[in-house]
Parts: structure tokens; C-alpha cells; sequence
């Protein structure tokens, strides 16, 4: 077949797009004898798992627990009032332009509030990344609902439709790919909401940990501490894509 | 003489939004017996499409009588209307055959009988096997076919079309003219047709009611006496010439 072919060269290509990184990273270190405190080989960064002090596993739980627990939370806030807001136009139009506002706020800036309010912990670095991922799911999602062709409105009308059937066999399905488009912003943000609150004070996690070994400049750590955050946003929005492709046909997809 | 299916008199329409008001048709009269397939005709902005809304219940009309239904032929507004537009606006997220029975759905028409006439009906309008297929799986031609089968598949008695081909090419727009005569002869619908191409309005219709723009009214309403089954040889008639030219001059274009 050759669209299974033209796939299977296709993930051949990206696998071998990631090895040849690693050949470059390690070369580059090697021949040009960078020390290994400014830049240490791949072989280096990986011993670095070895370091049983560091607790890998367990800090690698708790930035999994604030990235997924912050998320899901976002995600389930965010669906939510975006259907509270087709249900209510007075809703909407009272909350969208101040959501639009709150949605300017750096979101960093509000960390140390966060400390205030919440101490130091794995619920605040969540909430960071919550307030991080909540608004991409909310605004797509409320704009998925609102975009019904007003043809197909007419469609309804005329079978007399109700309220409730225009909902549940035209709007809803047909925001899912918005929910998605959103779902798949909010995954990379999560990662780093979830970061930044444990560099802004927190006693657990990578984020943690990389200041930690900042200070003994282990650079290997740091590092290895680097690529554990990013397979854990791997594996969020390797799940969220999953879950589209599952849920959502090809043509529909919003990208 | 049998009632009409459909009677129109002195219809008026005016679309108010703040303090501007917009005509959109004055003066609609016209009749359309059970059966007969009515070509709209007309510019952009003449209130073909209004007519149509009114027509289905969606807009209320402002003066003038609308009747449609008689004593032979009984109208249910709820369920005996049809629509089909100028987009297919199928449902990408469902099959062919689920886009077709939504009508189905939302009437809440027995399932089994609904998808036993949803498959007859595909058979009809040349779908065959490709009931489970994806709206982007078809062309645009063959995605109208399956929205023409959505507006049947309740069985209205009323099939309101609008435009319904003018986002096709020509070549494929012909075709769709040939099978919609054919759809209308087998189901034996009432259709209107709003259309502004004007041999297609004279190729399709039994009757056409022509309109025109600025200020919207209905300016002609004549029968097309032309055999059926019309076949693309009848467009160089001289009678198909005739009508043509007629609806030209009534449009200001000769």
C-alpha cells in the first residue's frame, strides 16, 4: 500500500531526525572538548540517573501529578463554562470580555500570589499550571458551540428542533475539535506552569531538583532533569492526540 | 381544477434592524399546484431566498396570505418541509447515512423504517455504497446528492431548495440538473427552486416565477410548456429561447 509506506517513511525519517541530535549533541561535545559542567555528552546526562540522591522517580511523580492533576482540572473548568456560556448569552457576554482580560495576565506574575494563598507544595505548582491551561480550553471551546452555519440552524428550525437536539447533534459534536485545538495549546502551557511554580518555591519535583543541582552545578542533572520534564509534555499531548485521533474525524480536525 | 399546494398573495416582507428597514419582497403572488416543481428566479438581493424562509416557517411574513396545504394534500409545518442549500453542510463527524437521517432524528421517526428509507433513498439520488463513508470521502456533487436524500428521507410534502447547485461546476451542475428531474419525477415531490441561473430555472421548472431586485418584487410568473422528460437537447428549442429571452428582458439585461 502506499500510504502505509509513505507513514512508515515517515516515522523512520522523525526517529532518525532525534538519533542524529543525539550523534550532533555527543560530537559536538567530544571534538570540541566542551567541559562537562557547561555541556556534558549525552552518555554523561544519562549517568546522571544514577545519582540515587536525586530521587528521579519520585520528583518525576510529583511534576507528573501537578502537569496531569493542573490540566485535568483546566480541562474540566474550562468545558464546563464554555458550556454554561452557550446556555446563557447574559453569561457570556458578561464573562467572555473579562476571562479575555484575565487571560492578559501573565500568569507567571501570579505565582508568588499563589505561594500566598496555597504555601508550597504540589496543589499550588497544579493551580499554576491550571491558571495556565484553563483559558486556550475555555476561548476554543466556547467557539467551537458558537460556530453553528446558520443554515443548519435553519434545518433544525424547520423540523422544529428543540434547544436541546440542536445541542447534542449539532453544537456539541461540533465544537469537539475546537475542545481539542485547545486541549493541545493548554498541554504545552501545563508543562510549563507546573515548572515555574516549582522554581518559584516548592520543596519537590524536577523543577525543584534543577535548582538544587544548579548550585553544585551539576550540569548533567540539570539536563537529564530538562528531558524528563519534556517526555512527561510528551506523554500529555501524546495522550491528548491519541484521544483526537479516537474521538475526532480526519476532516474535521482543527489544527 | 384541482387547489393549489401552495397560494400566495400580496406576501410582503420588510426586515427592520434599528431604525433602517429593508424590503425584501413585495407583492408575492403566485399559486403552485401539488406535484409541480416552481423555479425562483432572479438577482441577488431580490428575496427569492426570503421567500423560501417564509415558506418554510422561519421568518414570519408581514402582510399578505400564506396557505400552504389543501383539502386533498394536507400540510403538517412541523414535518412536511425539506431543505437543501447551496453548501451540502453534511455533519463531517458522521457517516452518510447518519448525515441523511438526522431529519429522522430529530422528528423522532421510527429508527428502523427511517434507515430502511435513508438506503432506499441513497440508492435513489446514485449513493450506493457509500453509506458508512465520511462526508470529505465525496465530491461535492455526490455530497449535494446526500443532502437532497437528508431533505427527503421524512418524506416532507414540500422540498424547498435554494440554490442548491450553484457551488458546483458546470459540467457537474447539468448532470444534477438531469438527476434532480429524475429525483423529482420518482418521488413526486412539490419543489421550489430558487436559482438566479436563468436557462436553469427554464430547464428545471414547470413554472417559473421571476423576481427582481431593487425594489424587490415578483415581476413575472409563467408556465414552462416544454415536454417531460426534459433532455439537454430541449435548451436549443426555440421555445426554451423564447422563455429565456423573456426572463432576460424582465431582469434588464437586453
Amino acid at each position: 500500500m502506499d500510504g502505509s509506506e509513505s507513514k512508515l517513511k515517515q516515522y523512520t525519517l522523525g526517529v532518525l531526525a532525534h538519533l542524529l541530535l543525539l550523534l550532533v549533541w555527543y560530537l559536538f561535545v567530544r571534538l570540541g572538548d566542551v567541559p562537562k559542567f557547561v555541556m556534558p555528552s549525552p552518555v554523561d546526562t544519562f549517568r546522571a540517573l544514577g545519582v540515587a540522591d536525586y530521587g528521579w522517580w519520585a520528583n518525576t511523580l510529583v511534576t507528573g501529578t501537578e502537569i496531569f492533576g493542573g490540566y485535568a482540572l483546566a480541562l474540566s473548568v474550562g468545558v464546563l463554562l464554555a458550556l454554561l456560556f452557550t446556555w446563557s448569552k447574559t453569561l457570556e457576554s458578561l464573562m467572555l470580555p473579562l476571562l479575555v482580560t484575565l487571560n492578559m495576565i501573565p500568569k507567571v506574575a501570579l505565582g508568588p500570589l499563589i505561594i500566598v494563598w496555597f504555601k508550597y507544595g504540589v496543589f499550588p505548582n497544579a493551580m499554576m499550571a491550571f491558571s495556565i491551561a484553563v483559558f486556550p480550553i475555555l476561548l476554543t471551546t466556547a467557539r467551537g458551540l458558537r460556530e453553528v452555519e446558520p443554515e443548519l440552524l435553519d434545518l433544525v428550525r424547520s423540523l422544529r428542533g428543540s434547544r436541546w437536539q440542536l445541542f447534542t447533534k449539532i453544537q456539541l459534536p461540533g465544537a469537539l475539535p475546537y475542545v481539542f485545538a485547545g486541549m493541545k495549546v493548554a498541554a504545552i502551557l501545563a508543562v510549563a506552569g507546573a515548572i515555574v511554580g516549582e522554581f518559584l518555591g516548592s520543596d519537590r519535583g524536577l523543577g525543584y531538583l534543577m535548582l538544587q543541582v544548579q548550585v553544585t552545578l551539576d550540569t548533567p542533572a540539570m539536563f537529564m532533569a530538562v528531558i524528563l520534564i519534556t517526555l512527561l509534555g510528551m506523554l500529555l499531548y501524546g495522550l491528548v492526540l491519541g484521544l483526537e485521533r479516537l474521538l475526532v474525524v480526519k476532516d474535521a480536525r482543527v489544527s | 381544477m384541482s387547489e393549489p399546494f401552495i397560494h400566495l398573495a400580496g406576501v410582503s416582507k420588510t426586515y427592520r434592524t434599528g431604525r433602517k428597514q429593508h424590503l425584501a419582497i413585495s407583492d408575492a403572488s403566485f399559486d403552485v399546484m401539488p406535484g409541480e416543481l416552481v423555479a425562483l428566479v432572479g438577482p441577488s438581493g431580490c428575496g427569492k431566498s426570503t421567500l423560501l424562509k417564509i415558506l418554510a416557517g422561519l421568518h414570519p411574513h408581514d402582510d399578505g396570505t400564506v396557505r400552504i396545504g389543501s383539502a386533498t394534500h394536507a400540510f403538517d409545518p412541523t414535518r412536511d418541509i425539506g431543505m437543501v442549500f447551496q453548501a451540502p453542510l453534511l455533519l463531517k463527524w458522521r457517516r452518510i447515512l447518519d448525515n441523511i437521517l438526522l431529519p429522522a432524528e430529530i422528528l423522532g421517526l421510527p429508527v428502523a423504517e427511517a434507515r430502511e428509507r435513508a438506503r432506499g433513498l441513497m440508492a435513489m439520488v446514485g449513493l450506493q455504497g457509500y453509506e458508512q463513508k465520511y462526508p470529505y470521502e465525496l465530491s461535492g456533487g455526490m455530497q449535494q446528492r446526500a443532502a437532497i436524500a437528508r431533505a427527503l428521507v421524512h418524506d416532507p410534502k414540500l422540498v424547498l431548495m435554494d440554490e442548491p447547485f450553484g457551488a458546483l461546476d458546470a459540467l457537474t451542475r447539468e448532470k444534477m440538473n438531469l438527476e434532480l428531474l429524475r429525483i423529482w419525477k420518482e418521488s413526486g415531490k412539490t419543489i421550489m427552486f430558487v436559482t438566479h441561473g436563468i436557462s436553469e430555472a427554464v430547464f428545471l421548472g414547470t413554472r417559473v416565477v421571476v423576481m427582481t431586485a431593487g425594489p424587490a418584487r415578483m415581476a413575472d410568473n409563467f408556465e414552462i410548456d416544454l415536454p417531460h422528460p426534459r433532455t439537454l437537447d430541449m435548451k436549443t428549442h426555440e421555445r426554451f429561447g423564447v422563455y429565456t429571452r423573456r426572463i432576460y428582458k424582465l431582469l434588464g439585461m437586453e
